[in-house]
């Protein structure tokens, strides 16, 4: 990638363009939301620039970002690629909770299906879409998936469960024995409650039972020694 | 039509066939229906998701699921008896899913096919139906993610059973010949043995009931020299339907 | 409404009136691949308007991949665009790899390369087939799929699956490969060969099969670039963008291919094109296979990142260590966000990951190349007829897996 369109973009669009980056070679210029849609159709339209491809357009949550006041709560990027010149950027702009950003579907057409997606998971809405509706999800779905506060095993059932016996699903492990390490209850989280990765780390700071204690954490039937 | 889906044995109601000076025969309704049946399984297959993939592979020529003339894909629901539910159901997915299952005509049979449509997977989360049996009932789950074509006719010869037998118990394993000197040691409590069991209570159940329309089309096939049939032999230790295909 | 019965068309054909109407398709409609909902404006036979909506295989692939650990997203990876899972594999561990500053070794690559290219073909012969089968030609549908098979059929033999591998490894491969690799993939090229060549003697020249696909469901190039649309559909309205030609990742620059392109865009160029990259396929991995080393290493040596040898866990301390920290925390990927795209089964296929430096990925985001194709699904069709859906969605190639995640 070249360098040729970030420094287009800063000489031409000025103190618009409040930050840049080239992290492994990937071109990005971030924006003021206000300036999202002049610096989109900037660059498709300038002819050092070119970007007549559009493709992608999606969304980063960071809640701790909003609480601790350090800045709005949602990243919101596009990728724009020349045809002619094969060159490409990434334009980053940062929206707060509730607040609109303009569409720019009228710069790239297909923005449209990519702008419902972000407004499906993340609930960040588009002012001037013109079909601003849940693309992935039912229109009966309550919350928006992708924020790092939705859990992630609430579902939202449009047929009511069968009431039989037998047909639960059972997971393989306890609560604190399947894939305890990677997993972040970021409802706690956010709410300052445990942060810990590990119940190893946990079980030494006493936020909960060691494994070897507690008849809880063991399972309920060992298997017969033949 | 008797309703086939209560649990329990088939229901001894009898039926005449043939007559003249050569006398009748006398079968149950249930079974003669139900030979018919497992054999000619149109299906609904409704297909969402990886597993499609392998049900090609099973359509196609290699496995080819018209061995067990299960082959005939039917895009309406009214006119198909069997539901292959291949693939994730999203939450988003289920009414559809519950709409083409209560659309099919009596009687119905529905195979879960994989592991998502048989519990969810490792999809749980917001988006999927942990298993499709939280919104219909299922006859035979077939593990696998996906499941190899092998299992899925595993799974379908395990429905045919079902079917062929006319009632929605436990699906069962066809048990290998019994080898007098290896009963002595195998184990009580595995699969083999139960299966064995079950075989011994179904055939003393009927002990005493006319033979089944299988049972007199066996008699009339022994007396032919056909070496290439694989013949069911009356004998209730051995007894299982071969898994050929010579319907 | 009044109506003129008077009114010919340019056939001298009496035009009759025609109430306009609103016709529901899918989502469990054998065309639609059991996922897609569209609802169709009609006038007459003719489509006006049509509102198409995925999402009916939305199993929050994004949010699973944000609870486990890097190595862990490879089997959510798999079942993506689940016809060609080891392209999603290879993306997604250069994606990481780019991340982290990772160079695997050479062997990796050359292997990396055959089996993406192999897993290609069974996605262009998938597509085409079963669109064929969509069109009443059920033997060509047949015979690929059987090919199909002898090619999972060497997948099979080095990864142990027959569809979803889980085979890649962020810095290398899950395995090294097998012993006669080189053997079985040479084999089976011949037979991918034969199945091509004999399904478009079959339909070639099939007059229902030419009606059906030249001229029906076009796209503009310029309106195809907005889109976003990649891959063989971009390559048969015209433009040759091609992530592998345009910008070459792995060994793509040392080995000699081309990218066809078609002209008009319709349903007949983007099924002559998904066939004929098949041969360019089976052209790169002609070359693979010369070049490939025969022995080496296929992971790179950083414990950070690969399990260590068996038997050093087992006698050493240290090994043993890297090993536990791999298993239990997962691999550490530096904090950063980056953007890693190649060449999937259906176009670009691209993936912007975040790490905020744990185990876990913070955000993993695939660029559904299904997705944004399946975006400009409306333009190919109004105006062309309802039948004409059937070919023209078929030949879009809509993976569920991929389109709706």
């Amino acid at each position: 990638m070249s360098k040729k369109v970030i420094e287009r973009l800063k000489a031409q669009l000025g103190g618009k363009i409040l930050a840049t980056s080239d992290f492994r070679g990937d071109d990005e210029a971030v924006v003021a939301p206000k300036d999202w849609l002049e610096a989109a159709r900037f660059v498709r339209d300038d002819a050092d620039c070119a970007m007549d491809h559009f493709i992608d357009l999606t969304a980063v949550d960071y809640p701790e970002r909003a609480q601790d006041g350090e800045g709005p709560r949602f990243d919101v990027l596009v990728f724009a690629r020349s045809s002619t010149k094969n060159h490409r950027v990434r334009l980053k702009t940062r929206v707060a909770e509730g607040a609109a950003l303009d569409s720019i579907f009228t710069v790239w057409a297909g923005a449209s299906w990519a702008e419902r997606e972000v407004f499906d998971m993340f609930g960040i809405t588009f002012a001037n879409h013109p079909d601003l509706r849940r693309i992935l999800m039912y229109p009966e779905f309550q919350g928006f998936p992708l924020r790092k506060d939705y859990p992630i095993e609430k579902t939202q059932p449009l047929v009511p469960y069968r009431e039989i016996e037998g047909i639960d699903k059972l997971p393989p492990f306890g609560p604190d024995m399947g894939q305890p390490w990677s997993r972040v209850d970021w409802n706690e989280r956010l709410h300052g409650g445990d942060v810990q990765v590990s119940p190893a780390i946990g079980t030494q700071q006493g936020q909960r039972p060691s494994l070897s204690k507690g008849p809880e954490y063991l399972p309920d039937e060992t298997p017969e020694a033949e | 039509m008797a309703d086939v889906r209560g649990s329990g044995n088939a229901i001894p109601s009898k039926a005449v066939m043939g007559g003249g000076d050569a006398g009748f025969v006398t079968t149950r309704l249930e079974e003669l229906l139900g030979w018919a049946r497992k054999y000619s399984l149109f299906q609904y297959p409704f297909v969402t998701a990886c597993c499609g993939m392998e049900f090609m592979a099973v359509a196609g020529p290699r496995y080819d699921v018209a061995r067990f003339g299960a082959e005939a894909p039917r895009f309406s629901p009214r006119q198909s008896d069997l539901l292959w539910v291949v693939g994730t159901v999203s939450q988003r997915q289920a009414p559809a899913l519950r709409r083409v299952y209560e659309q099919m005509g009596d009687p119905k049979y529905v195979l879960a096919f994989g592991t998502c449509a048989s519990c969810g997977g490792f999809y749980d989360n917001y988006a999927t139906v942990p298993g499709i049996d939280k919104i219909i009932p299922v006859d035979v789950y077939v593990p696998g993610c996906p499941p190899r074509p092998e299992a899925v006719l595993d799974g379908l010869m395990l429905l045919m059973e079902k079917v062929g037998r006319g009632n929605r118990g436990e699906g069962l394993v066809a048990p290998p010949r019994e080898v007098p000197a290896m009963a002595k040691i195998r184990k009580k409590g595995t699969a083999v043995y139960f299966g064995q069991e079950r075989m011994r209570e179904e055939k003393a159940l009927t002990e005493g009931a006319a033979p089944s329309v299988a049972e007199l089309l066996e008699q009339s096939l022994a007396e032919r020299p056909v070496e290439t049939i694989t013949l069911l032999s009356k004998d209730g230790e051995t007894s299982k339907k071969s898994h050929d295909d010579h319907h | 409404m009044e109506t003129n019965y008077e009114e010919l068309d340019e056939d001298g054909q009496l035009e009759l009136p025609a109430e306009p109407m609103r016709l529901n398709m899918g989502p469990s409609h054998p065309a639609m691949h059991g996922t897609i909902r569209m609802v169709l404006d009609l006038d007459g036979e003719t489509i006006v308007d049509v509102d198409i909506q995925p999402g009916y295989l939305h199993r929050g692939f994004e949010k699973s991949c944000e609870r486990g650990s890097w190595n862990q997203v490879y089997p959510y990876v798999d079942r993506l665009n689940y016809v060609s899972p080891m392209l999603n594999n290879v993306g997604f561990s250069l994606a990481v790899e780019k991340l982290a500053g990772l160079k695997v070794p050479e062997r990796c690559t050359w292997y990396r390369m055959i089996l993406g290219e192999l897993a290609r073909i069974s996605d262009h012969l998938t597509c085409n087939s079963a669109s064929l089968m969509e069109l009443g030609a059920f033997t060509p549908f047949l015979w690929c799929i059987k090919t199909r098979d002898y090619v999972w059929d060497v997948l099979e033999q080095e990864t142990g699956a027959r569809l979803t591998h889980s085979f890649g490894r962020i810095g290398g491969m899950a395995k090294p490969p097998t012993d006669l690799f080189k053997e079985h993939t040479l084999a089976v090229l011949p037979q991918v060969e034969e199945a091509m060549a004999e399904t478009e003697q079959l339909v070639l020249r099939n007059r229902i099969f030419l009606d059906r696909m030249q001229g029906i469901g076009k796209l503009r190039p310029e309106r195809a670039l907005a889109l976003g649309v990649t891959g063989p559909i971009l390559r048969s309205t015209g433009v040759d963008y091609d992530v592998r030609k345009a910008n070459p990742y792995m060994f793509y620059k040392d080995v000699d291919f081309d990218v066809p392109v078609g002209h008009d865009g319709d349903n007949y160029d983007r099924f002559m094109v998904r066939f004929e990259e098949v041969r360019q396929s089976i052209r790169i991995i002609r070359q693979c296979v010369e070049k490939m080393p025969d022995s080496g290493t296929v992971n790179i040596d950083d414990v950070r990142y690969v399990f260590p040898e068996k038997q050093d866990v087992y006698d050493t301390i240290e090994a043993t260590i890297a090993h536990f920290k791999i298993v239990m925390e997962g691999v550490k990927v530096p904090p950063g966000e980056v953007y890693s795209f190649t060449e999937g089964g259906n176009g670009e296929l691209g993936f912007f990951i975040v790490s905020d430096g744990t185990g876990t990925p913070y955000r993993v985001r695939v660029r559904p190349p299904s997705f944004l194709n399946l975006q400009a699904c409306r333009e190919m069709l109004v105006g062309d007829m309802i039948p004409d859906i059937v070919p023209t969605f078929g030949s879009i190639n809509m993976i569920g897996g991929e389109c709706d995640r």
